[in-house]
């Protein structure tokens, strides 16, 4: 199992420093990860930034990056989880000709897809579906024969299946660490 | 209370650097570090400027600086190609865990990205090369990026930091007010150290039957020597030092059984794969230590303990691995494990030290003729200092020998380019130790390669009067390249072979005395003179053309796979 290549996704918080993005992504190079997927962003957190990344290899491999991520010193934390650990998700945006809506069974294709309009005119249409990127991927097949005009997809965004986001934990925990260190 | 005043960027740079406790950094000026340059006349009297020849100089120069001190060194340098000069010596310090702070120069922030004359994307180049860096762009953030680097550079895992500062920010005017950091959220220098791995770590060690300790600079840069002597004693436990670990342990210390890896004693590379126990201190395994990984301690529990978690694992599966400081551990495990005696683990060493002194240390130190071995000029120095001397090396054959010639009596006595293996460290790196440590013999051992890599420093030790001496081990050959060549390549010398200058001509040119030793009989009152007065001195010592270091643990070998010589293998 141990030597078994899986998809892993790397939720890493940071603090907000310039530069810090090709750092981490360097590590990942460093390690001959590749990167399927990138997102980031700011959190509820006031000053925190999220990072998400997809990756695929072996265990050992992904966990020293994340270790070696976790050493940047404006990173936080990191988190790494296979699949079925987290909820996750995709936005997709497929722009068609708006006159392809009108053909064949293509209403019956954007509802069971629970595709969204986001934005119509004469000329075309932009339709978002949120989903996996198997699913994302699905729907392009379905609309491929329609004739796809343009095709965007997002990287993952994800969220643990935790009662609580974990990076909280080690936030309380430095707080109290600080009061201690300034009683000293 | 307001204690703030108006001051430039620049200003406000050395006042954080006085407030951090610095009164001695190694740079260079340039265009766009001029406003610090000119800001430097006012702070004469609190900092000494060691104007160095070359930045790589001022960076290895701060890095031997660290390295003795044990705080953070400080360099500085220009924009652009004097940022690109120093990034060895970033890689080299990031490496070897020595805490540096270096500020660059750089153009004025409207110009950055514009290609501006001397611009070089700094914070681009270094982030992935060093502990932390961050671009100064305003004047107020000085006090602030000062604080944060040193705390930094001297925590945890020391390393280099990098302070990007440019020329509006070192122009601007700020209120200065210095606050030190002694906390980052996002940054935990410590780990907390847990119970149960303590526990765990007590219960092998209170039965291991061959326990065996391999340590490295991490004890030195806990200050565990104490610690590690302690515990040593009370487990009767052997212990191998890494090249970094150098004179954490006294050579005379009943226990030290010498170094470990590719050209380390024979004892504990042998007993690694024999021992039952192996516990790993403030080490990172390096593959020059290891050896082939896949069969390396195999037989063995191991403990590995370190302060940067990322090192637990990475290399070696570990039984035990413990993260925290080397000497807070140590003196947990100390408390709580029984006394234990090994005499008869202990025994074997012996018998490994008498095979290694007989079929290759004699021959080294003590041959019957012939040309001069690099051993015995490392052996007689030792002796005739004292073993008081800081040993520092360049990097090649002269840097073995010294490492396994070499006795020590005080800890902080040995420095080299460890995990990078940067040639031309050895000369800065000596001018920066006695430097910080002007009372103490400062002895250089460097060879005809590595010296003219950076042999511009000369001119910084003729201009500041450092008395390094310099111990030339000439024998007209990229040494250690040679030795594999003949070893591992069929003996084809691909440009190995160097011409060398008259080094007389080279250390006169600078007023630095120079003394030629090309036969025995020479040797002994030569390197006598030479430490007989505090001035620095060049020995050009003609050793052995083709020697080769051993034993040798050959690339691609386990530990215990040991060459004695060129046809005789250990057994």
């Amino acid at each position: 199992m141990e030597n078994e290549v899986k998809e892993y996704t790397v939720i890493i918080y940071t603090e907000n420093q310039i530069g810090l993005l090709s750092q981490i992504t360097n590590v990942f190079t460093r390690h001959g990860l590749s990167i399927w997927s990138l997102s980031a962003g700011a959190t509820s957190m006031e000053g925190i930034h999220n990072i998400t990344i997809v990756t695929s290899g072996l265990e050992k491999k992904v966990r020293e990056s994340v270790q070696q991520i976790e050493k940047r010193v404006d990173v936080i934390k990191v988190f790494f989880y296979t699949q079925n650990k987290i909820v996750y998700r995709e936005v997709a945006l497929y722009k068609v000709h708006t006159n392809c809506l009108l053909e064949g069974d293509i209403e019956s294709i954007l509802t069971r897809h629970h595709t969204r309009i986001v934005e119509m005119n004469k000329s075309f249409t932009v339709l978002q579906k949120t989903g996996t990127s198997e699913e994302t991927a699905h729907l392009y097949d379905e609309l491929k024969p329609y004739g796809i005009l343009q095709f965007i997809r997002s990287g993952r965004i994800a969220i643990s299946r935790a009662q609580q986001e974990p990076i909280l934990r080690f936030l309380r925990k430095r707080e109290k660490e600080k009061k201690q260190l300034n009683r000293q | 209370m307001n204690n703030t005043k108006q001051i430039n960027g620049a200003a406000a740079l050395w006042q954080s650097l006085i407030e951090e406790g610095v009164d001695t950094v190694f740079g260079y000026p340039g265009g766009q570090i001029m406003p610090v340059y000119d800001s430097l006349c006012d702070f004469e009297k609190d900092i000494r400027h060691i104007l160095v020849r070359h930045e790589q100089g001022a960076i290895h120069a701060a890095q031997g600086y660290a390295r003795i001190k044990g705080k953070p060194g400080v360099v500085i340098a220009t924009s652009g190609p004097g940022a690109t000069n120093v990034v060895t010596g970033i890689v080299d310090a990031m490496t070897d865990s020595t805490p540096l702070v270096v500020i660059t120069g750089q153009v004025s922030s409207a110009a950055l990205g514009t290609d501006a004359f001397q611009e070089a994307d700094v914070t681009g180049l270094t982030g992935p090369i060093c502990k932390w860096n961050y671009q100064i762009r305003r004047a107020e953030d000085v006090a602030w990026a000062v604080a944060r680097a040193f705390y930094i550079a001297r925590t945890g895992r020391p390393g280099p930091v990098v302070l990007d500062f440019t020329k509006d920010a070192q122009v601007g005017v700020t209120d200065f007010h210095y606050e030190k950091c002694d906390f980052i959220r996002s940054y935990v220098p410590e780990p907390r150290i847990s119970d149960q791995c303590i526990r765990q770590a007590v219960e092998l060690l209170d039965h291991a039957e061959r326990p065996l300790v391999v340590f490295g600079q991490g004890v030195v840069l806990s200050g565990a020597e104490e610690a590690l002597k302690d515990f040593l004693i009370k487990g009767d436990i052997p212990a191998g030092s890494t090249l970094l670990g150098l004179s954490a342990l006294g050579s005379d210390f009943p226990l030290y059984q010498g170094m470990i890896g590719m050209h380390g004693n024979v004892a504990p590379n042998i007993m690694t794969n024999q021992c039952d126990l192996l516990i790993a201190v403030g080490m990172r395994f390096d593959d020059r230590v290891t050896g082939t990984v896949s069969s390396y301690a195999t037989q063995a529990s191991i403990i590995h303990i370190d302060i940067d978690p990322s090192e637990i694992g990475k290399i070696i599966p570990v039984t035990v691995g413990i993260k925290g400081d080397a000497g807070k551990v140590l003196r947990l495990l100390t408390e709580k494990m029984k006394p234990r005696k090994h005499r008869e683990w202990l025994e074997g060493f012996r018998r490994c030290h008498a095979v290694e002194q007989e079929k290759v240390i004699d021959a080294e130190l003590h041959p019957s003729g012939g040309d001069i071995r690099m051993g015995e000029v490392v052996d007689a120095v030792s002796r005739l200092t004292g073993e008081e001397c800081i040993v520092v090396t360049d990097v090649g054959q002269n840097q073995m020998i010294a490492a396994r010639y070499s006795r020590f009596s005080h800890s902080r006595s040995f420095i080299s380019s460890g995990g990078l293996g940067t040639m031309g460290f050895g000369l800065p790196a000596a001018i920066g130790a006695k430097v910080a440590s002007p009372e103490r013999p400062v002895c250089l051992f460097v060879g005809d390669g590595g010296i003219q890599m950076t042999i511009q420093e000369f001119g910084t030790i003729m201009q500041e009067g450092i008395g390094v001496k310099m111990f030339l081990l000439n024998n007209d050959w990229l040494g250690n390249v040679r030795q594999w060549q003949e070893l591992f390549f069929g003996k084809r010398y691909s440009q190995t072979r160097m011409l060398n200058p008259d080094y007389r001509l080279i250390a006169e040119a600078y007023g630095i005395r120079c003394i030629v030793v090309e036969r025995r009989e020479q040797l002994e009152g030569a390197l006598r003179e030479s430490l007989s007065d505090e001035a620095p001195v060049l020995v050009d010592i003609h050793v052995m053309k083709e020697s080769n270091v051993m034993p040798m643990v050959p690339p691609g070998k386990g530990i215990n796979q040991i060459m004695l010589s060129q046809n005789e293998w250990y057994e």
